[in-house]
């Protein structure tokens, strides 16, 4: 079985034919921090040749900013690691293909929530689905809806561009990754789990309730209600806009100021505690 | 008794009459940051300073052996320390940070180093985690009323606080102690699910827990630990002793340092586990793996 078809099942689809193996393909880099069994299925074969498929990768971007692209490029070097291991068959920033290609695609990464008024980024995101194997909702905009949640329509000139909602909301999603935007790092962390199979990695993102409606109420509903806060301050660290400053040992949360971003909730460690990947970094 | 991974074990006490003087214990954390910082592994450290309020601890980001110093000293009070971290690495733009903290603040460092959506360019800036021992914290209010209330003396007047031999002492004008049972009610709600009693994640990790007054137990956890560690024995910071050395009579209940702490441990891990299963049962949201 490859990595995409153990990924696919990973994420509850069905593994579907093997993808034809491209003579050209080069071996996946391998990742310093992660190594997953998946990789050394491939490697261990007598053939002398190694023969991994790079997964095809489409980066769709709806109503976003475009930093979530800027902050996958912030990886600096890694970033070659990350389109090494992926063959990036759309991307309207980087690439000249102009529409989604023929036929299915592995991953659709996709940027930025979805203008309902608008007919053109609602069929794209259905046509994402319908082509790719996994969705990935990446940042803000796409996972939770974010700054786009205090949309109202009323501007020139297409004032009747009002409603933008996280893509969960018209098509299922297989991860999120919540930030605005997220950190290089953690994308870089995601790209390579996602082509080894790490697994555990990916649990997290694959929650449901990392996607949809977020906002700093989250650390009132699901940690501080649940009596599970103990003051160690990460949420007001994680915040892009400070709209969390610690009182007192609690996060106190400014509404005005919050954008809806979901870092805050996914950050604390009182939401889920990665407890076997943290003892990986204690070499 | 496992403490969690480690390589080495040891008990420490710093040389230095001037940290010796307001550490709380052996002084290991403001020793080691002090030599960390001269030695260039890290350029500033995130610890619990002083606030206006009396005993209310200030999180601070320290980039001098003065402000390291000052920030010595037990403070039984939330000191929201990671809360500080993206200010270390803009504002102060530091490239190398230290971070003090109790066992839950390590492992928020630890997942913010794997999974920080909203801590970008902060992992590999993380140099060093100092871990200490915790069995629990109160919220200022609540440390307030054990020392106003309990121990009967204004919290302006006291020098020193530690939990100890059972009891909560309070020094200062006058020394107090108190059963630490009257304290537990005050104790953070929070805390009653953490099973780390050791900082099990830290790179290093310290506590009074097992070693004599003036003592501290300590671990070497991680590599970059160890060599750090080593060093500052190698430089004649330290006076080491081996674990061993603090064993009781044959005949007493509690045989060492090492085992009357591995007792704690337990006692906080069946904790956590005890209430872990109570809020479930009540139908709360838990963190999952939070037992380990």
């Amino acid at each position: 079985m490859g990595i995409m078809d153990s990924l696919r099942s990973m994420f509850g689809g069905k593994p579907k034919a093997a993808p034809e193996v491209k003579p050209e393909a080069k071996p996946v880099p391998k990742a310093p921090e992660v190594k997953a069994p998946e990789v050394k299925k491939e490697v261990a074969p007598k053939k002398e040749e190694v023969k991994v498929t790079k997964p095809k990768v489409a980066y769709v971007h709806l109503s976003g900013c475009t930093g979530c692209l800027v902050s996958l490029a912030d990886t600096y070097e890694k970033l070659l690691d990350i389109l090494g291991a992926v063959d990036m068959v759309y991307n309207l920033t980087l690439a000249d293909a102009r529409t989604l290609p023929e036929g299915k695609v592995d991953i659709a990464i996709v940027e930025g929530g979805v203008c309902l008024q608008d007919e053109e980024s609602v069929h794209l995101i259905k046509e994402t689905r319908e082509k790719a194997g996994l969705v990935v909702a990446y940042g803000g905009c796409s996972a939770t809806g974010n700054v786009l949640n205090f949309s109202r329509g009323g501007q020139w000139n297409q004032p009747q561009h009002e409603s933008f909602v996280p893509i969960n909301r018209l098509i299922k999603v297989d991860a999120y990754i919540p930030g605005c935007p997220p950190a290089p790092e953690v994308i870089y962390n995601f790209c390579i789990a996602a082509v080894t199979g790490d697994t555990e990695y990916l649990k997290p993102f694959m929650a449901n309730e990392a996607g949809g409606y977020h906002c700093g109420c989250d650390l009132n509903t699901r940690v501080i209600e649940n009596s599970l806060c103990m003051g160690c301050g990460t949420c007001a660290a994680s915040c892009p806009t400070r709209a969390i400053e610690m009182v007192y040992g609690r996060p106190s949360f400014n509404n005005i100021r919050c954008i809806k971003c979901g870092a805050c909730s996914f950050a604390c460690p009182r939401t889920f505690l990665p407890v076997n990947k943290i003892k990986t970094l204690l070499v | 008794m496992s403490f969690g991974t480690y390589k080495e074990v040891m008990a420490l006490k710093a040389k230095d009459g001037k940290i010796g003087g307001v550490a709380q214990d052996g002084g290991v954390v403001t020793t080691l940051l002090c030599y960390a910082l001269e030695k260039g592994v890290i350029d500033g450290a995130l610890v619990a300073g002083k606030s206006e309020t009396p005993w209310m601890p200030k999180p601070t980001i320290a980039t001098t052996k003065e402000e390291i110093i000052a920030a010595a000293g037990t403070k039984y009070t939330i000191s929201p320390v990671v809360s500080t971290i993206k200010d270390a690495a803009r504002e102060y733009g530091l490239e190398k940070i230290a971070v003090v903290g109790t066992p839950c603040q390590i492992y928020a460092v630890q997942k913010m180093r794997l999974y920080g959506v909203g801590a970008r360019h902060i992992p590999d800036k993380v140099a060093m985690t100092v871990g200490i021992f915790c069995t629990e914290n109160f919220s200022y209010a609540g440390l307030r009323t054990v020392i106003e209330d309990h121990c009967k003396v204004p919290i302006e007047s006291v020098t020193k606080m530690e939990i100890g031999k059972g009891k909560f002492w309070v020094k200062g004008a006058k020394d107090v102690s108190i059963p630490i049972k009257e304290t537990h009610k005050y104790e953070q709600d929070g805390c009653h699910v953490c099973s780390d009693l050791t900082a099990e994640f830290a790179d290093i990790s310290t506590g009074s827990i097992g070693t004599p007054d003036g003592w501290s137990t300590t671990f070497a956890r991680s590599t970059r630990g160890k060599d750090l560690l080593s060093k500052a024995i190698a430089d004649g910071l330290f006076e080491k002793k081996s674990m061993d050395e603090f064993k009781s009579a044959p005949d007493a209940k509690i045989k060492s340092g090492l085992d009357l702490l591995g007792n704690l441990e337990k006692g906080k891990k069946d904790k956590a586990k005890k209430h872990f299963d109570e809020r479930k049962a009540l139908g709360l949201f838990v963190t999952p793996e939070i037992l380990y």
